[in-house]
């Protein structure tokens, strides 16, 4: 039984848990979903970790610290926008929380810095992370020189490629960033090498993960990051409207940005909550990488969730126009959320995520990621079936690191 | 005698005889999936326990030579259905453990797993990411039929846990001598060996030394702080260049006892 604000819930429903803001059990499960599945070399520092992150959540200087960064350096509180033209064209009313307006350009940025702040907390010598479409990376890399802490990121070699400018920006920030040639080369091929790097020196290296996957506790911790977009957001409509929206869309790759903005809301059982994954080129294996709608249960990074994968158990290659999106597993809250049926998951496909993008920059003047426009598509469906509803869509982050691929999209669809 | 008391067996008679027992590590299928079985042959016949490797995407504890094996295997399309099918065939002179990440077990199926690995003459396994607070389910299985879940401890392990771990542990104990992936070149410092004296000294299980293990010279220096030694990255390679296995493998066992150690 967990006891929180003088209301005991039965702790074998993983719902009354999970509504409660419960944080997963001591095996850091959710549900059946998370845990620690890593080498015997990294229990000890995961242990340590999680020692360290309960204690600094505990302790109000460090919370005033956090919220001083986020205010006076990352930009927050982030607004909230009424959308009056695509609500107009969608014939609904359409909010948008605007993490594009975040420093560095993304929500990356709240758990970049919170972890930063823990890792020099936990005296760390350097940070290494992992990045996939370079949001995550170049916020770390931002966060580690406000902070004075020696960064390096992997990043797949095709991520590389077609995110050139954000491996720009983490130069300038004086992060190391390496090329990850191995396994597909994308944003799962830079946890496997971010990890091995901290499998070499699990007591000086902090790993900084990007999203709420990984090891326990990992999901939970980023989660705890990121949650203040959810209790902004929640804020800000009440005191706009008066009223919750119907429902709220965020895109799924990880899944952070989701987890941040749902998480205020779990309780508020009116509110719909919708995950929208990378439909990619179509619903075939390697086409895609939308785990809660294909996967099966399987351990990946460290923890056990829904994943992409073959009959032998091997992880199967994704696909998707976002690079932030793909990726073959799924943080365990989410797959605990799709289990219980408290959010629903749909896709959006490659040509759904670029329509939604150019529709928002004409309509709206506002440049989304590849990633948001997935949440876009995924919102202006929901619309579709709701007419007069009101829906807030998790805009996720702003879309300058994607213009070669709109512009090259552009021209191979015309 | 069950799988477990097989892999101790086998060990322990290795250490007595010739001072260090040897342990051989080889990606199942790679280079060539076809000359597998009698690769394996040629190394069973050497050593006193042979390590297969069942490939995976995601090799989070491998260094480059496993990695690429790994993939190779993969592409060859090697499963852990071929590889239980290949081992099937015969008995070899070693007893063999499967070193496997979890994933592809569990894809398999635990309860199927731990009979047919039994059937094909599998006498434990060996799961680099599967730490023993996650273990249950799998030890369960593999106990039922007297197969060995063996547990690894590194330098980093504190003594309660390095107790916890060495009790829990079937067939003998990994200790992981290098903080890092597999493969990496390691000479010992004092600190290693004292570290593997601790592993000993808590563990009433053969203790075998891995990762790094690549020369004589590492074989000689480890003698007298542990029971035995696994060579993998560097037989992979040698398999790699087309040399004989065998041949590597006796060549490193003769030179380890040339000038004694510190036994």
């Amino acid at each position: 039984m967990v006891e929180r604000a003088g209301v005991l819930t039965d702790r074998e429903s993983p719902l009354a848990g999970v509504i409660l803001g419960a944080p997963p059990d001591a095996r850091g499960r959710f549900g059946p979903f998370g845990g620690r599945y890593v080498p015997e070399t990294l229990v000890a520092a995961l242990e340590r970790l999680e020692a360290g992150a309960r204690a600094a959540l505990a302790d109000p200087a460090f919370r005033a610290a956090l919220e001083t960064e986020l205010h006076t350096w990352a930009g927050r509180p982030t607004p909230l926008t009424v959308a009056h033209r695509l609500g107009a064209a969608w014939g609904a009313t359409v909010l948008l929380k605007r993490e594009d307006l975040a420093h560095t350009g993304a929500h990356k940025i709240n758990n970049a810095v919170g972890q930063a702040l823990l890792a020099r907390r936990l005296h760390a010598r350097r940070v290494v992370a992992e990045t996939g479409a370079g949001q995550h990376g170049v916020a770390t890399a931002a966060a580690c020189a406000r902070l004075g802490l020696p960064c390096t990121v992997y990043m797949g070699a095709v991520d590389v490629e077609r995110q050139a400018p954000n491996v720009e920006r983490m130069a300038r920030f004086g992060a190391e960033v390496l090329r990850v040639k191995s396994g597909d080369q994308t944003l799962r091929a830079a946890i496997d090498e971010a990890l091995r790097d901290w499998v070499a020196d699990p007591d000086g290296t902090y790993y900084l993960i990007g999203s709420v996957v990984g090891p326990h506790p990992y999901p939970w911790l980023v989660r705890e990051f990121q949650s203040v977009i959810g209790r902004e957001a929640r804020a800000q409509v009440l005191a706009d409207g008066g009223r919750l929206p119907d429902a709220l869309v965020a895109c799924v790759g990880g899944g952070s940005n989701a987890i941040g903005l749902f998480h205020a809301f779990l309780g508020d059982a009116e509110v719909e909550l919708l995950g929208i994954e990378a439909g990619g080129s179509g619903p075939e294996p390697g086409r895609h990488a939308a785990t809660l709608a294909h996967g099966t249960p399987g351990v990946l990074h460290g923890s056990h969730s829904l994943l992409l994968q073959d009959a032998d158990g091997q992880v199967r290659e994704t696909h998707s126009i976002s690079a932030g999106l793909d990726y073959p597993g799924v943080g365990p809250e989410h797959a605990l959320l799709h289990a219980t049926g408290r959010a629903r998951y749909a896709t959006a496909s490659d040509d759904e995520a670029l329509d939604a993008a150019a529709e928002c920059c004409e309509l709206e003047g506002i440049l989304p990621a590849l990633e948001s426009a997935h949440a876009l598509a995924g919102a202006r469906r929901w619309a579709a079936a709701h007419r007069g509803g009101t829906v807030l869509i998790g805009l996720s982050g702003r879309g300058d690191k994607d213009l070669a691929t709109y512009a090259a999209a552009d021209r191979e669809r015309r | 005698m069950t799988g477990a008391e097989r892999i101790e067996a086998s060990l322990r008679e290795g250490a007595v005889a010739r001072g260090l027992a040897l342990a051989a590590f080889l990606t199942a299928g790679h280079p060539a999936r076809d000359a597998f079985s009698a690769q394996l042959d040629a190394v069973a016949a050497e050593v006193d326990l042979v390590e297969v490797g069942v490939p995976f995407s995601d090799p989070m504890a491998d260094g480059v030579t496993i990695q690429r094996a790994s993939r190779s295997a993969l592409e060859a399309g090697v499963t852990l259905r071929w590889i239980l099918d290949v081992l099937a065939a015969h008995p070899r002179a070693a007893p063999l453990a499967l070193m496997s990440y979890l994933n592809p077990l569990l894809a398999f199926g635990l309860p199927r797993l731990a009979e047919e690995a039994a059937a094909a003459g599998v006498s434990g396994f060996i799961v680099p990411d599967l730490p023993y607070e996650e273990c249950g389910p799998l030890r369960d299985a593999l106990d039922a039929a007297g197969l060995a879940l063996v547990q690894l401890v590194t330098p980093q392990t504190p003594a309660a846990r390095l107790a916890l771990l060495c009790g829990a542990s079937r067939g003998f104990v990994y200790a992981v001598t290098a903080t890092g992936t597999t493969g990496g070149a390691t000479t010992f410092s004092d600190g290693v060996l004292r570290y593997l004296d601790r592993v000993r000294a808590a563990s009433h299980l053969p203790v075998l030394a891995g990762f790094g293990v690549r020369t004589a010279g590492q074989l000689r220096e480890v003698r007298g702080h542990a029971d035995g030694a696994v060579v993998g990255s560097a037989l992979v390679e040698v398999l790699e260049r087309h040399d004989d296995p065998a041949a590597f493998l006796r060549g490193l066992r003769a030179a380890a006892l040339v000038g004694g150690g510190a036994a």
